[in-house]
């Protein structure tokens, strides 16, 4: 395992801050929240194009640049920082981890080339309006027809899914239960037959969709049946990206807290010169790094693709979504009464925590998935 | 320094332990080598028994002598805390005089700092320590959580020396004789029953001026260095101590010194939480079945894996000379929560049975020590509340509390009554 990062790790992490700083201030996240597709085709191109971001962990041999999960980690932890605006993590985490976990050579060398590249966005719809966050939540059927398949069902909580040029759907064939007859499908976004509509969200930086499916036409990706290993493999992997985000914010959210401590003056001295909120803060500093290095050890488990991999996503997962709601509201406590208006940035923050809580799961059920995959 | 490979320091020592050690060596005669060689302490420098060595080397040298099986220099506070502040402090003639017996383990150590009234504001203390027409020291007060005060030969003494001063600047450091006759040593019985430190009575106890360290009334910088040491001590991995199986003189000598050293020691396992009997109860007593029992369980797993992971991060980044981050100041206060959310545990696993001690208790008394003996993670060493002030103030750079006694004579700022 790695425990620390390389000096082109943070040369890396280092220019990226810097462009998101740049690119994707406070101002910029909530103009494009409040927009209905969520975010800037300009700064999309140069995030994809410019930095490689969205092929970051793809195989060269797929147009991607060929690092690993670390690099990845490092990613979304920047963009969890500055809460960017940009369907990175449907696209480059969800579809393109489903693709390369499900698809065999040849579908990927027809897919991923394009993801990685920016020039096509995708999204994996995989969750029902049932909430389950694994195979067995999955109703949504598949039925041969003519070469390809017709999908019927509904899924929910598909990120980015209203405005996704490419659906990866997760299906199960009609009978099967559980773990069996799981398979995925790719189709376009503006397929007959498939109804969008966006939800309305707590988290406005995180636009979720509805998708009806109604005898829509889907092609096959990888084995017919057997995709319940690649779909457990693309959540672990999900859940370790959204664990790094997660930090990223939660680390954010904690430095803003500590500035406003130190400025923020009442009784005649900052009131981070109060045991109250110094030790606030110093729990804080605490939790986030307890939570970095979860994320950090989830990161390099799937970087190696350890054995205990599947264990560590859920120890991320649980352990960052805590690290972050708990910095959030503390961060909203110490800034007393302006903490609570809208003109301030903590409550960016702190539903995009609310948000991630939920979403791939809640720190309860990782915490149990954590023990069981221990064998315990 | 950066001719220095690991490669030639693991052949070196390779060489030299292939030549020098053995089994069937008197411990006194292995320590006498590992002090004239200085292989016992190779991050020392080369002119005081060490071999100049960084951290990292130092490293590579411990794994060679846990190749062979061979012992280090003692263990306790001798070598980490009073060698490492008179190396930097010490004039030459009191590093002559203290460094190589402390390196032998001929003379032990004690450290003499907390006081009945001066706890987590150490600065605050009032033995006192007055100048005599002979120019000795005469030293009157009373200390308290001292570890193996009862056999140390010296002990490190904070005294206030000035009273007219404030209160950080008029300390002062000794290395003062503990076989004297007023000196007086007690153990101390703690709230699990044990005693495993002593209070230490000084009646007109005598130090002589030789022996101040780095100065009359410069205490408070030379202490501040002990207590660095002492921090960075807890987070060291201690070495591994030579396995139960190994057979030799050295060996034999070796664990009869340990098993004295360490006997205060013996209920720290449970004062830490023991952690590691926790999934083993839980499934022992069927309680891994129950939903509630399970998610507090794998709270305390993820906390402890975390913390683990954070104390390598930040092992990480000291080998690799990076400025240190904020992972480095967390060990202690993780530490406490982990072991209040052992006793947590443990009491969910134990049910009505945590009401019981000793014999009729679960594992023959084990986890009900457990629940007498977490309390005080949270205050030895540094009390929970300080250590959020140490990371609110100098990781993230918060202010100060403003402090009543700043910048007065001591004489004038309220104390506690005299224990």
């Amino acid at each position: 395992m790695q425990f620390s990062f390389t000096d082109e790790q943070d040369e890396f992490r280092r220019v990226l801050r810097r462009f998101l700083h740049d690119k994707s201030p406070p101002a910029e996240v909530r103009r494009l929240m409040e927009t209905e597709t969520g975010w800037e085709p300009g700064l999309w191109k140069e995030l994809t194009q410019t930095l490689g971001l969205a092929g970051l962990h793809v195989p060269e041999e797929y147009g991607g640049q060929g690092f690993g999960f670390v690099e990845l980690g490092i990613a979304l932890e920047e963009t969890g920082r500055v809460l960017l605006c940009a369907p990175y993590f449907a696209s480059a985490v969800l579809a393109t981890s489903a693709i390369m976990n499900a698809a065999s050579h040849a579908q990927k060398l027809a897919l991923l080339p394009g993801l990685a590249a920016g020039d096509s966005i995708a999204t994996l719809a995989f969750a029902e309006p049932n909430g389950r966050w694994d195979s067995t939540g999955i109703e949504l059927t598949a039925t041969p027809a003519g070469g390809a398949f017709r999908l019927d069902g509904v899924k929910s909580f598909v990120l980015d899914g209203q405005r996704a040029d490419l659906i990866v759907v997760a299906a199960r064939s009609k009978g099967s239960t559980g773990d069996d007859g799981i398979s995925f499908f790719t189709l376009a976004g503006d397929s007959p037959g498939l109804e969008r509509r966006g939800l309305s969200t707590l988290d406005a930086t995180r636009k979720l969709a509805h998708l009806e499916f109604s005898g829509a036409r889907a092609d096959l990706i990888g084995e017919p049946g057997g995709g319940a290993f690649a779909l457990a493999r693309t959540l672990d992997a999900a859940a370790i990206a959204l664990a790094s985000e997660m930090v990223g914010g939660a680390e954010r959210v904690l430095e803003t807290a500590v500035e406003y401590a130190k400025t923020r003056m009442q009784f005649g001295r900052p009131i981070g010169s109060f045991q109250a909120i110094k030790h606030k803060c110093a729990e804080l500093v605490l939790e986030v790094e307890h939570a970095k290095s979860a994320a950090y050890a989830a990161a390099s488990a799937a970087a190696e693709n350890a054995e205990d991999l599947p264990a560590l996503a859920s120890l991320a997962k649980a352990c960052a979504s805590d690290a972050y709601l708990r910095a959030a509201t503390d961060s909203i406590q110490i800034h007393g009464g302006v903490g609570f208006t809208w003109e301030n940035d903590c409550h960016l923050y702190f539903k995009r925590a609310k948000s991630s809580e939920a979403f791939l799961g809640l720190p309860s059920e990782h915490r149990e998935r954590f023990l069981q995959r221990s064998g315990i | 320094m950066s001719a220095i490979t690991e490669e030639d320091v693991r052949s070196e020592a390779g060489a030299w332990l292939a030549s020098h050690w053995s089994p069937e060596l008197a411990l006194s005669e292995w320590r006498r080598r590992l002090a004239d060689s200085g292989w016992g302490c190779p991050s020392w420098p080369v002119e005081w028994h060490g071999r100049g060595l960084s951290l990292a080397l130092g490293d590579v040298v411990q794994h060679e002598f846990n190749r062979v099986g061979a012992l280090g220099i003692p263990q306790g506070p001798g070598p980490t805390l009073a060698g490492a502040t008179l190396l930097e402090y010490a004039s030459d003639e009191q590093k002559r005089r203290f460094l190589r017996p402390i390196i032998t383990g001929e003379d032990t150590w004690c450290q003499l700092f907390s006081e009945p009234g001066s706890g987590s504001d150490l600065a605050g203390l009032t033995t006192r320590a007055d100048l005599d027409d002979d120019g000795e020291f005469v030293v009157n007060g009373q200390k308290v959580w001292t570890t193996s005060a009862h056999h140390a030969r010296y002990g490190m003494l904070l005294a206030r020396s000035n009273w007219d001063v404030p209160k950080h600047r008029g300390i002062t450091y000794f290395v003062i004789d503990m076989h004297q006759p007023g000196v007086v040593v007690r153990p101390l019985r703690q709230m699990n029953g044990h005693a495993s430190f002593n209070e230490v009575f000084f009646t007109n106890a005598r130090v002589s001026s030789a022996n101040v360290i780095g100065g009359v009334g410069n205490g408070w910088a030379v202490a501040l260095a002990t207590l660095a040491h002492e921090r960075r001590m807890n987070d060291v991995r201690r070495g591994a101590g030579p396995a139960a199986t190994a057979r030799g003189r050295v060996y034999d000598e070796y664990r009869a010194e340990t098993a004295s050293v360490m006997e205060p020691y013996k209920w720290y396992p449970q004062r830490a939480g023991r952690l590691d009997l926790v999934v083993e109860r839980a499934q022992a007593t069927g309680r891994d079945r129950d939903p509630v029992v399970r998610q507090a369980i794998a709270k305390l797993l993820i906390l402890a894996r975390t913390a683990e992971w954070t104390a390598r991060r930040a092992r990480a980044a000291r080998l690799l000379g990076r400025p240190p981050g904020p992972e480095g100041s967390l060990g202690k206060l993780a530490a406490s929560h982990i072991a209040r959310a052992c006793a947590e545990v443990h009491t969910l696993i134990t049910g009505a049975a945590a009401m019981l001690a000793r014999a009729d208790a679960p594992l023959d008394g084990v986890i009900a020590e457990v629940l007498i003996s977490v309390p005080a993670v949270s205050i030895a060493g540094g009390t929970d509340e300080i250590q959020r002030n140490i990371i609110g103030e100098r990781v993230l750079g918060l202010p100060r509390e403003p402090a009543e006694d700043v910048g007065k004579p001591f004489r004038d700022v309220p104390k506690n009554l005299a224990g």
